[in-house]
């Protein structure tokens, strides 16, 4: 009989819906604040309202007398209980308490803790402590910090340098230990043109949308910790938490359930995690604390914040013949888990897509009496992109040159690959002309520049704007991490011949539920309904590092294809077996498992798996059933790259800026779903766009923050944002096997400086060569009335 | 963004609203866009909430003798998208199409905002300048009063505890028009400016110019509203360019200085009279 068997599709490369959004979009996901545990109580924080002070006296008589509260913790009953919190990065760091003893260094941060039956309680009685401050004065500014002034924060951090000036690139031995500046200043004294420009990289609030929570539960009679929090990365948790409570890692099970956006803000590991399971250890009573957003806002970390002094030294036909980045990171009141790196990774980016043959970076991280900054989105690279992206284009005007041509001119070339940077840096591949001639096609860049030109002649302040990015991603090697740089992946075929795999990598947007399982039913040519992809709870997963740095598919995907790689060989050693072949002869198509060239004796993948399961007779030398795991480290980062467009028109009258167009070409390498792929795009487009345009963590000289809330701070909308024009260019990484690089922060590396780009064009009529983000309405309106010299604005 | 305890209760009609508010500390609320989130901050602490937002009749806009009326509990969305409104009175559709967002415009209502009077609200101005009647109940019966009667300062408008809003009522104006310069986070307005011509022959016979977001309340530009009498399209802009001279107390915050803010005066205004007096 000869019935048409359907063929499977091959699922690699296609646009896969994700299998993750039914549920978050009907309500039916399940985060830590839907999770209910018998006997469960709610932490509620008092927290400082002063961002410097020195706390005189703290009255939680009336809080402990309220019906309902089990428990009042000040700081100093906290650090009994709870040492300080390690960071993650080998810089020295201030002892920071979990909950403040003594003083208080930003507005926000935790003086008490009650402990209550339910979450309206704990705030009222939260609410009810008193504390009184000795206040000392608000270091806000970091250039003023960095002489010691108005105040020192942490004593044994002199002039407030969290870390004092390390220097990188050109001349620079590995350890620091020499610092040759003969080729930099060899660039500058042979340049025909300098262009030199302070840039500030402003502070943004992460805002995912959903804030973060804890629910940590120790079990006396089991000696155990089970501790379920918003996180990006659960493995790093239980670490952290076994070790800060006295625990082996055997005892502590970290679970990251739906996890409704991190951002790079949910890397760190809290003070309110620490503190739940302290408590909880201390109580025996599960306890629970679910960040309000008001709270979100002050209490988890901000990202960016640098300011750069760039100088590029250049010929006069565009070569540019050295750079020099002078980095100030106002990293906030404390390090964090990664704080101290991030703005290294600007250092490390420094290159930019450019072959630039003397480089000189500096950088000096400064302690202000703020929301501590670590990762958020690109972390450190957009930054670095920004600040080069800047300079070029300033230099594409002092000289009159297109800014694409500039770039062109100075572009590390396709064949120059892999490329050494000045930075230390290997990059894996790339072919930067291609992916700006796609998008200077895409972008009709001539007629775009016709189009503005004839806008100017009507009147109207109208600019383009161009910016290349690369990126570092698939972090990486162990080198590169303290966590360890790898990632595990293990795959088990069920007796049914389902897929159940577990990943290290703990997605929270990112769509891995979905390629992940188009990855594993390609490679076991079954449908993609017969994969699971389990992740985020170290009860399942039994090793992994997390979610950041765009390595989800680099690193874990690789590390689950590997798995499938020796499970697979294994399925085809019972099928041998069954089929009385040779295993060399063993073709899995279709959902069947058959021998080459004899297509009778195929039989489905279900009948192999439960042979391998029920094994009579076992085949000599094999072990029943179908489970194996894989670990792994990558050779290398990987480093996507590409070139945003952008076209803006500026309100003569009211300085509102309005995004006219975007156009989006990003090179990830291969892409395994490209409509996921595109949505990361649209949303790292959303946050870049709204850094340059919309957002700002503005505080005063008091160190309060002042845009608190959403009616001050303004998240991007849809509604802000024409429709994007994506493209790509496919350059492969020859680091992982499927030659895939990362996507998920890409989109906030090109778009932002594209978009300020695109401003300063616009008001170059003025004379402005130009202005800090965001782009302020009323900042433009001065611009246009009053023009502008450059510099500081 | 947790509100202290509080309780609840859900009014069958306007008379039992009104009965129910007049227990100590009730605070009436309907979409609840501008009382809960003061509540959640802690900023407003009301003991009981009376939920008017199902009373039969008192959301809706209807047109009656040449005036049209909308009820209070009427959503910015449904004035927004108001076939009747968009005909006969577009600058109020308008207005309500530019409020916050989605969520906010879904949920939030016209009387909400009116009795609330944030000093940026779009609403009250433009009520102002379509010379609304506000019409009220309360324990001693129903009033009317007129919207430039209304609005007294900040945060402080003519209801007595116990009062609520059950209607705005107006006489439709085609020719009339609001312009906003929207505070890109709440989308309130930094200045929003509503107007309402006279027209006859291409020239304005009659103003009334009302602004939001600028001071303390909304309030009327009599001397705009003066000068703008007899002019065409091409006196608009010499009519209205003193307009931030009239303007008490000009308000400064993170979004605008006091000089961008008295600058952008003139100019929403100008362009709200210039859509105005293109619809004739």
């Amino acid at each position: 009989m000869t019935t048409a068997t359907p063929v499977l599709p091959k699922l690699i490369g296609e646009r896969v819906k994700r299998r993750e959004d039914p549920r978050l979009i009907q309500g039916r996901a399940t985060y830590v604040d839907d999770l209910k545990v018998t006997g469960m109580r709610h932490i509620a924080f008092k927290r400082s309202d002063v961002a410097h002070g020195k706390i005189t006296s703290i009255d939680t008589s009336a809080a402990a007398k309220m019906d309902g509260v089990e428990a009042v913790f000040t700081g100093a009953d906290i650090a009994k209980i709870l040492a300080p919190m390690p960071i993650g990065t080998p810089f020295p760091s201030p002892a920071h308490h979990a909950v403040a003893v003594d003083v208080v260094r930003y507005a926000g941060e935790p003086v008490a803790l009650v402990v209550a039956s339910d979450r309206y309680v704990a705030r009222d009685a939260a609410d009810a402590i008193t504390v009184t401050y000795e206040t000392l004065p608000a270091v806000v500014d970091p250039e003023k910090a960095m002489t010691g002034q108005p105040a020192v924060i942490h004593k044994d951090f002199p002039n407030n340098l969290a870390v004092a000036l390390v220097p990188s690139g050109t001349g620079v031995a590995p350890d620091f230990s020499k610092v040759d500046n003969t080729a930099v200043d060899k660039a500058f004294a042979e340049a025909e043109v300098v262009i030199s420009q302070r840039m500030v990289n402003h502070r943004l609030v992460p805002n995912a949308m959903e804030p973060r929570g804890v629910l940590a539960h120790w079990e006396p009679g089991k000696e155990t910790m089970t501790i379920w929090s918003s996180t990006q990365n659960p493995h790093i948790l239980k670490t952290m938490i076994a070790a800060m409570n006295g625990l082996g890692q055997h005892q502590v099970r970290a679970i990251a359930p739906e996890v409704g956006g991190g951002f790079g803000a949910k890397i760190n590991i809290y003070a309110e995690e620490y503190v739940c399971s302290v408590v909880s250890k201390k109580l025996g009573l599960p306890i629970k604390w679910i960040e309000d957003r008001t709270e979100a806002f002050v209490a988890t970390t901000h990202g960016r914040d640098i300011i750069a002094y760039v100088d590029v030294a250049a010929r006069k036909d565009g070569k540019v013949l050295g750079l020099k980045m002078k980095l100030i990171a106002d990293i906030g009141a404390y390090n964090m888990l990664l704080t101290a790196a991030i703005p290294t990774l600007t250092m490390l980016m420094a290159n930019a897509t450019y072959d630039i043959p003397a480089i000189r970076t500096t950088l000096t991280e400064v302690f202000t009496n703020k929301t501590p900054t670590d990762a958020y989105r690109g972390a450190g690279r957009p930054e670095a992109t920004y600040f080069v992206e800047r300079a070029m284009d300033m230099l594409a005007r002092e000289l009159n040159m297109d800014p694409a041509d500039v770039r062109r001119k100075n572009f590390i070339k396709a064949n120059q690959f892999p490329y050494q940077t000045q930075m230390g840096a290997v990059y894996d591949s790339g072919d930067y002309d291609k992916a700006l001639d796609t998008a200077l096609k895409a972008a009709n860049w001539d007629g775009l520049k016709a189009e503005r030109d004839k806008a100017r002649k009507e009147g109207r302040i109208v600019g383009l704007g161009l910016a290349m990015y690369v990126e570092v991603c698939g972090l990486g090697p162990s080198s590169s991490l303290p966590t360890g740089g790898w990632e595990h992946g293990q795959v088990t075929i069920e007796r049914d011949g389902r897929i159940t795999a577990t990943t290290g990598a703990s997605p929270h947007g990112q769509g891995n539920e979905t390629t992940f399982a188009q990855m594993l039913a390609d490679q076991f040519s079954i449908p993609l309904e017969h994969v699971t992809i389990l992740h985020g709870d170290t009860g399942i997963v039994k090793q992994g590092i997390g979610t950041f740095g765009s390595r989800s598919q680099a690193v874990a995907g690789t590390a689950l294809h590997l798995a499938g790689v020796k499970v697979k060989k294994k399925m085809a050693q019972f099928a041998a077996a069954m089929l009385e072949a040779s295993e060399d002869d063993i073709v899995f198509e279709n959902g069947t498992v058959g021998v080459k060239g004899s297509p009778a004796k195929a039989k489905p993948f279900a009948a192999i798996a439960g042979y391998a399961y029920v094994p009579v007779p076992l085949p000599a030398g094999l072990e029943p059933g179908l489970s194996d795991e894989a670990f792994f480290e990558p050779a290398n980062n990987t480093y996507p790259f590409g070139c945003h467009i952008s076209m803006i028109e500026i309100d003569r009258e009211t300085g509102e800026p309005k995004l006219l167009k975007l156009v989006a070409v990003d090179d990830a390498g291969n892409l395994i779903n490209p409509l996921i792929v595109e949505g990361q795009i649209h949303g790292g487009l959303a946050q870049g766009i709204g850094q340059a345009m919309i957002e700002e963590a503005v505080y005063n000289d008091e160190g309060q923050l002042l845009t608190g809330s959403f009616m001050d701070y303004a998240m991007p909308r849809a509604s802000d944002f024409p429709r994007f024009e994506l493209s790509a260019t496919v350059t492969p990484t020859p680091v992982n096997p499927f030659g895939a690089k990362g996507v998920g922060e890409a989109g906030t590396l090109g778009s932002t400086p594209c978009i300020v780009n695109a401003a300063v064009d616009a008001l170059s009529v003025y004379g402005v060569k130009h202005v800090d983000m965001m782009l302020r309405p009323e900042k433009l309106w001065r611009l246009i009335k009053h023009g502008s010299q450059g510099g500081r604005s | 963004m947790i509100p202290v305890a509080f309780g609840y209760e859900r009014a069958t009609s306007i008379d039992d609203a009104i009965a129910k508010l007049a227990e100590s500390g009730g605070k009436a609320i309907a979409g609840g866009h501008s009382l809960v989130p003061l509540m959640k901050l802690r900023l407003s602490e009301p003991t009981k909430l009376v939920d008017i937002s199902r009373i039969p009749g008192l959301s809706g806009i209807r047109e009656n003798g040449g005036k049209i009326e909308i009820g209070a509990t009427t959503t910015h969305t449904d004035i927004a998208t108001s076939k009747l409104l968009r005909e006969k009175c577009p600058m109020i559709a308008e207005a309500a199409a530019e409020i916050g967002d989605a969520q906010v415009r879904n949920r939030g209502t016209i009387g909400g905002s009116i009795a609330h009077a944030d000093p940026a609200a779009d609403f009250p101005a433009v009520v102002l300048a379509l010379d609304a009647d506000i019409i009220i109940k309360g324990k001693k019966g129903a009033r009317t009063v007129k919207a430039s009667a209304f609005f007294r300062g900040f945060y402080d408008v003519d209801l007595a505890p116990g009062d609520l809003i059950t209607a705005i009522q107006f006489a439709p104006i085609k020719s009339a028009a609001y312009a906003k310069l929207h505070q890109r986070a709440s989308h309130y307005a930094i200045v929003g400016a509503a107007v309402a011509l006279g027209v006859k022959g291409g020239a304005i016979e009659s103003a009334r110019v009302a602004l939001t977001g600028a001071t303390t309340h909304a309030i009327r530009l009599p001397g705009v509203e003066k000068a703008l009498a007899g002019k065409k399209a091409d006196g608009i802009s010499a009519a209205v360019q003193n307009a931030a001279v009239e303007v008490p107390d000009v308000s400064v915050d993170l979004h605008a200085s006091e000089d961008y803010r008295k600058a952008m005066i003139p100019v929403f205004v100008r362009r709200a009279v210039e859509r105005a007096l293109a619809r004739g």
